[in-house]
Order: C-alpha cells, then structure tokens, then sequence
C-alpha cells in the first residue's frame, strides 16, 4: 500500500481535528471528578458544562436538554429502552414505529424487543431511501409509544423529513426520536424547530473523539436512565464523566456549529466533481440515494459487473479508502439491508460503493479518485461473467 | 457496511499477489473450449464460469472469468495455476481446502462463499465428458455419505440443489429421507445445503 491516504470513509469515522485533539489532550489534564466538589472537581466540572452549551448549540437545544453518552448507539438505546418505563406503562401505549432503513442500533434492538413481545412497526422507503410518510402517518395511532426515524441514512445519504414526521408524532401524541448521527455537523440541525422529543448524535462522525456522544432529551421529559448507578446528568445517564471525550466533543460541536455552512459548500462541491466525474469516465453507473435531498459529502454508486469488495481493495491497494454494500464485506451472504430496502436489486448491491467526503478531502484527492476508480471498474468488469 | 471484515481479512502475500494479478482470466469472447462450467449467482455477489482445454485427458488450458469479491479471485487464479497439467481424475478432486492451503490461507467467512474455482471446475469437466458422449466416472467417485441411515451422499444433495429439486432442509428431508432416523447428520445436511444453496440458488 502506498504511504499516503485518501479518505473517503467520513460516514463510518472521521479523523479528529487537529483543534479538537489539542482540546482533548489537555483534557486528559483536567483530572479531577467532575462530580466532586473540591478544586480539581470543579475545574473538570466546569469544562463540562462549557462542552454542553457547545454540544447544545450545534443541535439547537439547550444545554440543561442534553446528557453526555458513550456514543450513538448509546444514545439510540437509551430512548428505545424507554418503551419499558412508567413514562409508557402508564399510559399504555406500547408500540414503536421506526424504518426499514435505520442504523443497527435501532433496528437490532427493536428486533430484540419484538420478541420480549414490543409491538414493532417498521415503515419502508422508496427508491430514493424516502420514508413513506403516508404509511406512517396511517400507522401512527393512540397505541403508539415512540416513533423513531433517522435523519440522515449513514449508507446512501438520503436526508428524511423530520418535521414531518414529528408532526405526526405529535398528532398521535407519540415521542419522537431522531438518530442525527449523520446529520449532526453535515446539515443544519435545529431540534426545537422540529419538535423532536429526543436527538442522537456522536462524537467521531464530527471529527471528534470516538466514545463520546450526546442525547437531547426535551425539556421536562424525565427519562429513565439505560445506565444506572449514578447521579450524573441529573441521574439520567450513571457513570464517571468521560471529561477528555466531552470536551472533544463540545470542540468538535463548536467547529462544525461554526464553519457548517462553509463546510456544506465545500464538501458537496467535491462531491458534485467525483459525481459528475465517475458519470463522464464510467459508463452504466447507478447512483443510489436521493439526487438532491442527501448529505453533501455522500456518494453511494452502484457499478454493475464490478463487486464491491473487489473495488473496495483494489481501492485500498492505491491508498483509497471507501466502504461497499456488498456481502462480502459483511461476512453473511445478504448485501446492504439500506440498498435492499431501496428497491436496489441484489446485483446493484454488491456492487455499491460508498464514497463518503468530508472537509479533510481535496479536489486533488478527487482527480486521483477519477483517475484509478475507472480502469478498476474496467478491469472487473473484464474480469466478470456479466 | 460491517468493519468486522477489515480485521479478519488476512492479506497472504499470495493471496495478495492472485489478486493484484489474477492469471488465466478469459478475455477472448471466441474462445473455443472443450468443457465449459459456470456456477454461482449474482444475487450472492459470486459467480464463476471456468473453460478447459483437454488433450489427452489432461488439462491443457484452464481460464476463468468470474463476478465476486477478492478471494473469489485469488482462489479462482490459484486454481487455475493448480489444475493445468492435471488429469480429469486429479482435477475433479481438487477440494477448497487444496486451494486455500496453497493460498495460505483464507478468513474462516470467506471459505464457504468464495472458493467456487474447484465446483466450476467441475462443472467444466462434466460437460467436456457431455460433449464427447463419454461416461462420466468420477461423479459418484468423490461422494461422501453424509446421511449413514439413508445412504444420502454429498453428491446427490448437491445435484438435487442444482436441478432446483430441492432448496430447503423439509425439502431435502421429503426427497432423501435424510436425517429422520437418528438425525445426528442434520447439522452437517444443513451446512452443505446453504453451501449449495449458495452456489445453485438463484
């Protein structure tokens, strides 16, 4: 492999601004209990609270609304889990509505609960990765306890209506839950214009540490925690203050808060240019996801006759780094459930790339892309029964 | 979109090399061959066609194309180096695990799925003795008895998938008898069955 990388895997990880780094590393100095009341305490308190208002900002919450996680899946967990509080058993209402093309952490557990005897509604998508908001708002009844769908899809880039689907939430008077975990940082984020209930983000997704994340929880919802053991974050999330990772992500919040709009220009600009690029040099290509609402870095395609995780490693031979929704890479024989949920038939499948830019790439890093991707393309394909 | 892969992914050097440099591949679209074999589907992101040449009944030309992933490939070129020169006998035995163990190895997930060279190989002999009308001796010469009750072989499991017979345990059981007796073979039947299932299926 040759020394230098070419990124392009900003939806699975993200590499730590050298800012937020620096912010983390004197963290790590800030060693006191951030729950003590002596010196040391305070001072670590205080860097805590100063990482919720930046948190907050970039979510469009206030900082009292947010709790520190040790992630999205965290996050996602938490309010899940809540479907087994009073909040619910009191109420009644016991049903969760989420989508046929959310992250793991919601589909597994909701899967998990499915069989614990949580009555489950999963709503599909169509060929852009758009929810059918006709199916939820027809689902969405007195029974329903908490509707869950993500903001942006981690795998094809399609950005959801959230505020409309909260509104049918609210209608049906449900909690509404969005995993922003992509969005965060990428698009502009308010949640108290949307009416959401709940927000899950994370810190590496936004050039932040990795173990770190956040949970907005609305103002007066009391939640139960998913971790117990512990007064922290007013006893909804127990466990020692990770200080060095929530001051990372509080710099980090206040980085992406700050340059969003910059940030969005310059990376869908690189995004357009590998698009257009790959259409003029590549012939019978399938872009997946939606063409225009999706995130301004991600690029899912889909190249017939070539196999993902054969374009993957070829990729990755010139230092390029992607991700494929082939099985291959999964280690089952099932391609991406996302692609599958799109309509995407399995041999599109296999053969998708996803190129996912962030602010770290370059149009240089763009050209050698277009100059390696297509004769890899042209030689699997010579390669292939197709 | 797993990241599990990346860690089990095990880069032999020669793995990397068939890869990186894949020998044997077809690209004359007149190729004239004496057998021909193509097994896989698109739909499991695997497909493989090999050609031969024979004289002698020795193989003379082994090429290959095929749809998948990396060690798809690499095992595929492997093979294809192993089986020149080889008798119809020899090559109709070449077993995955011959191929993987000159590979250096392959990560355990990838074994099953990907090493598809030694089938379609077998496939490309089958027609070659087709086409010349000769009988076929090694078929039944590489079976295994999987179901000891039943007498079902590994052979006509295989056949039953590939002819769309069977593509179920229940319907495996109803066609072979197959593990109703004591039944300490189903979980082996079961394996060899996705394996098939995963090769034939559509």
């Amino acid at each position: 492999m040759t020394e230098k990388n070419i990124y392009m895997d900003n939806n699975a990880t993200t590499r730590i601004d050298p800012i937020v780094k620096e912010a983390v590393l004197k963290g790590f100095d800030l060693s006191g209990n951030a729950s003590s009341m002596h010196g040391p305490g305070r001072a670590a308190s205080a860097a805590v609270n100063r990482a919720r208002i930046q948190t907050a900002k970039l979510l469009g919450a206030d900082p009292e609304e947010i709790i520190f996680t040790s992630g999205g899946s965290e996050s996602n967990n938490t309010v899940l889990n809540l479907v087994y509080t009073h909040m619910f058993t009191k109420s009644g209402r016991k049903r969760i509505i989420t989508s046929s093309i959310e992250h793991p952490s919601i589909i597994e557990t909701v899967e998990s609960f499915k069989e614990k005897g949580v009555p489950v509604t999963i709503i599909g998508v169509d060929t852009y990765g758009k929810l059918d908001m006709d199916a939820l708002r027809s689902e969405a009844g007195d029974d329903v306890a908490l509707i869950s769908i993500m903001m942006a899809n981690n795998e094809i880039g399609t950005i959801q209506d959230i505020g409309q689907a909260a509104e049918i939430a609210i209608s049906c008077g449900a909690l509404m839950h969005t995993d922003a975990v992509q969005a965060a940082g990428k698009i502009s984020l308010d949640v108290h214009a949307l009416k959401v209930d709940f927000a899950s983000i994370s810190g590496h997704k936004l050039h932040g540490p990795k173990g770190i994340g956040a949970l907005y929880i609305r103002k007066g919802l009391n939640i139960e925690p998913l971790i117990r053991g512990g007064h922290q974050e007013q006893g909804q999330r127990a466990g020692t203050y990770n200080t060095p990772g929530i001051i990372g992500l509080g710099a980090a919040a206040e980085i992406a808060f700050n340059e969003l709009v910059a940030d969005m220009m310059y990376i869908n600009k690189l995004r357009n240019k590998l698009y257009r690029g790959i259409e003029t040099l590549i012939p019978n290509v399938h872009v997946n996801g939606h063409p225009e609402e999706v995130l301004p870095g991600t690029l899912n395609v889909s190249f017939p006759g070539a196999e993902g995780e054969s374009i993957l490693l070829y990729l990755d031979m010139e230092g390029i780094s992607v991700s494929t929704g082939s099985a291959c890479a999964t280690g089952s024989l099932e391609p991406s459930y996302v692609l599958i949920a799109t309509g995407v038939g399995p041999e599109l499948a296999h053969g998708s790339i996803r190129f996912s830019l962030g602010k770290f790439n370059t149009e240089k890093e763009v050209d050698f892309v277009l100059e390696i991707l297509p004769p890899v393309i042209k030689r699997l394909r010579e390669m292939s029964t197709l | 979109m797993s990241d599990s892969f990346m860690n089990e992914w095990v880069y032999t050097d020669t793995v990397k090399e068939h890869f990186m440099n894949p020998k044997n591949i077809l690209l004359d679209p007149e190729y004239k061959e004496d057998g021909k074999g193509l097994v896989g589907s698109m739909a499991c992101g695997d497909q493989m066609m090999v050609v031969i040449k024979i004289d002698d009944d020795k193989i003379v030309e082994c090429l290959w194309k095929t749809y998948g992933c990396a060690s798809a490939i690499a095992s595929t070129s492997m093979m294809s180096e192993m089986a020149l020169g080889m008798t119809l006998e020899e090559a109709y035995n070449l077993s995955p695990q011959m191929i993987t163990d000159k590979l250096g190895g392959l990560p355990q997930h990838k074994f099953h799925c990907s090493v598809l060279g030694d089938k379609a190989l077998r496939a490309a002999i089958d027609d070659y003795l087709e086409r010349q009308k000769r009988d076929n001796p090694f078929k039944d010469s590489i079976a295994k008895i999987i179901c000891e009750c039943k007498g079902v072989t590994n052979q006509q499991i295989e056949e039953l998938v590939k002819v769309g017979v069977v593509g179920s345990m229940e319907q495996l059981q109803e066609e072979t008898g197959l593990g109703t007796v004591c039944g300490k073979c189903k979980s082996k039947a079961a394996e060899l069955l996705d394996e098939f299932m995963h090769i034939y299926g559509k």
